[in-house]
């Protein structure tokens, strides 16, 4: 009987003590919900955090990892999913959440370069030895040659491989928005299909080996290489492409909830440490650290970029001139 | 009459609400979001010409799809119900793996197979027929996925017809085809219908395997489903929401038509059986 009092008593206690030591520890939790092909990244970039946190605060912090097409995870946000960060690969993405009230106007701000920790660009996977000879965008467009890319609509690689196309023909010599317009429509009647995501547009052009040219971003390059080989097939880089940026932000909402402000905006900082950058670099991703850039100056040749807020005035302008219903990639087809 | 079992009260309302929280609620729901539009925008949204170009494409395969299992599904099932051979049940079970497999990993597999340097795809080829990323490869993925509607609809309607009735009917001097139509065809064709209208609307829905088989390109292979993921894109729900109601009617005259004439066809056989009589 006294046992069993004595039993209860401490686990009363050890409840008590639980209880008290659980604010701690709850709050060492952080759901980051991010677009699909980031899943490598993180999963690398995840202990290095949690090892840095340690070190610093004491406290073991988890976290936990939600990857699909960016655009439904943003929604799934916006519908109440309690992400403490996103880490998105469009700006666009990020703007929808600002515009419902979760993440401040001004997210860009609120980190060092752009609040992008790393970038990326449009390069071009031919076919080994380059048979049809091609090396820049203006190649794309001539008659009898097949492109292959992820649809420019409803993904977010190939919206960026489009604004690619219309930025080089936009800086071409006498290059305006109806020559640009002409320009990409000629790029799209080259392409037999649209994949429906990145993926699939790497497996139809390496797999099925449909197309003569796969646009796509520098960092599927090397996972390209890892799957089928390097000996399969070439990477171009064009005289100009795109520099594709992944914006990352802080929920509000729900950090002021769940009192993980702190740590949310220590996850998302550490992303331009070092060891941060390093993982970017192994991952194939730009670093934004100079000297990193330099030391895997091999891995990513030099090439002249513009940026979505050069060319299109942001994103919040670009989307629905281009991609919106009625936009300049619906005229392409609607003109016939 | 007094029914052996009682509970008529409750199941009834059971079932009303069941149905009313599974069906009624989501589907009411779509059609409050959609009513966010005015009529002309809604009538805008609904006839573009590339929603009109994608009703097009995803009820002509469908309609394609459903007819080709409505005849091989036929054959089939009267295959397993009416002949023994070995690895019988196999076969029987096959028949199910449409409806376990997830619809992407089929697509791929069939993009894979049918694309010109698939097994399937390198021998059409050369003789002009390109099916994969073409709306026949949206025929082909569609045909797949609703094949065990027809099959598994027919099964049990079939195992019902005594092989004796084919007997007596070839004995009152019937021919192999008098007794397919005349005897056989009539008991079968209300499952047929069955089968064809879950065939058809299952088609009509899918997403998943079509968007890696069918190229997706505007006017030509763009499915109605795919047309509403890209309004989600632009976070246009409502835009979205519009589509699906235009599907919907569509998709429920169909139903109700097919409904219809399945009353006619067993009033029809009702008919006869009374005259003959």
């Amino acid at each position: 009987m006294s046992r069993s009092i004595r039993n209860v008593l401490s686990g009363l206690l050890a409840s008590a003590f639980v209880a008290g030591a659980l604010p701690a520890f709850a709050q060492g939790s952080l759901l980051n919900v991010s677009y699909d092909v980031a899943r490598d990244f993180y999963k690398d970039y995840n202990p290095l955090f949690q090892k840095y946190w340690k070190d610093k605060s004491g406290e073991s912090i988890e976290l936990k990892q939600s990857h699909a097409g960016s655009s439904k995870q943003v929604r799934a946000v916006a519908d109440g999913l309690e992400a403490d960060v996103v880490t998105m690969n469009q700006a666009s993405d990020v703007d929808f959440l600002v515009e419902k009230g979760l993440v401040v106007k001004d997210y860009a701000k609120k980190f060092p370069t752009n609040a992008s920790p790393y970038t990326s660009t449009m390069v071009f996977i031919v076919r080994k030895g380059n048979p049809k000879g091609l090396q820049d965008w203006s190649d794309l467009v001539k008659p009898g040659v097949q492109v292959i890319l992820p649809h420019p609509k409803n993904t977010g690689n190939g919206r960026y491989s489009y604004l690619a196309a219309w930025g080089y023909a936009l800086k071409q010599p006498g290059g305006s928005d109806k020559t640009a317009q002409e320009f990409v429509g000629k790029l799209l009647k080259n392409a037999p299909l649209f994949a429906s995501g990145g993926r699939d547009a790497t497996t139809t052009f390496m797999q099925r080996r449909i197309g003569d040219v796969l646009v796509s971003f520098e960092s599927e390059a090397e996972l390209i290489a890892k799957e089928f080989g390097k000996g399969e097939f070439d990477v171009v880089y064009p005289s100009l492409s795109i520099l594709t940026e992944f914006p990352v932000a802080i929920v509000e909402k729900v950090v002021d909830k769940k009192g993980t402000r702190k740590q949310a905006q220590a996850y998302l900082e550490y992303l331009w440490s070092k060891e941060g950058q390093e993982n970017a670099a192994q991952n194939y991703l730009r670093p934004r650290d100079a000297e990193l850039l330099k030391k895997y100056a091999t891995q990513f040749p030099a090439i002249k970029t513009f940026t979505v807020d050069d060319v299109f005035g942001g994103w919040a302008r670009a989307f629905p001139v281009h991609f919106k219903d009625g936009g300049t990639f619906d005229q392409i087809y609607q003109s016939k | 009459m007094k029914r052996v079992l009682p509970g008529f009260g409750l199941s009834l309302g059971f079932t009303l609400a069941y149905l009313s929280l599974l069906i009624l609620l989501p589907l009411s729901g779509l059609i409050f979001k959609a009513s966010a539009l005015t009529l002309d925008q809604f009538w805008a949204v609904a006839t573009g010409e590339r929603a009109m170009a994608a009703y097009r494409v995803t009820f002509g395969a469908s309609l394609l799809a459903a007819l080709i299992n409505a005849f091989f599904g036929l054959v089939v099932a009267w295959i397993l119900v009416r002949y023994p051979f070995p690895g019988k049940r196999l076969v029987d079970s096959l028949v199910d793996l449409p409806f376990a497999l997830p619809t992407s990993v089929a697509g791929i597999t069939l993009a894979t197979l049918y694309a010109g340097n698939g097994w399937i795809g390198r021998h059409l080829e050369p003789l002009g027929l390109k099916v994969a990323f073409t709306p026949l490869g949206i025929v082909v993925a569609l045909t797949f996925i609703s094949l065990p509607f027809v099959v598994r609809t027919l099964q049990p309607v079939i195992e019902d017809i005594e092989p004796e009735v084919e007997e007596a009917a070839a004995t009152l001097g019937a021919s192999r085809w008098q007794t397919f139509v005349r005897v056989l065809l009539p008991g079968i064709f209300p499952a047929l219908l069955t089968g064809f209208t879950l065939a058809f609307s299952r088609a009509v829905g899918e997403y998943g395997s079509v968007i890696f088989i069918a190229g997706n390109m505007p006017l030509i292979s763009e499915i109605t489903p795919l047309l509403i993921i890209s309004k989600l894109e632009q976070y246009d729900v409502v835009g979205a929401t519009a589509l699906a109601c235009v599907m919907l009617a569509i998709s429920f005259a169909m139903l109700l038509a097919v409904n219809g004439l399945q009353w006619w066809a067993a009033n029809r056989h009702h008919g006869k059986e009374r005259v003959s009589i």
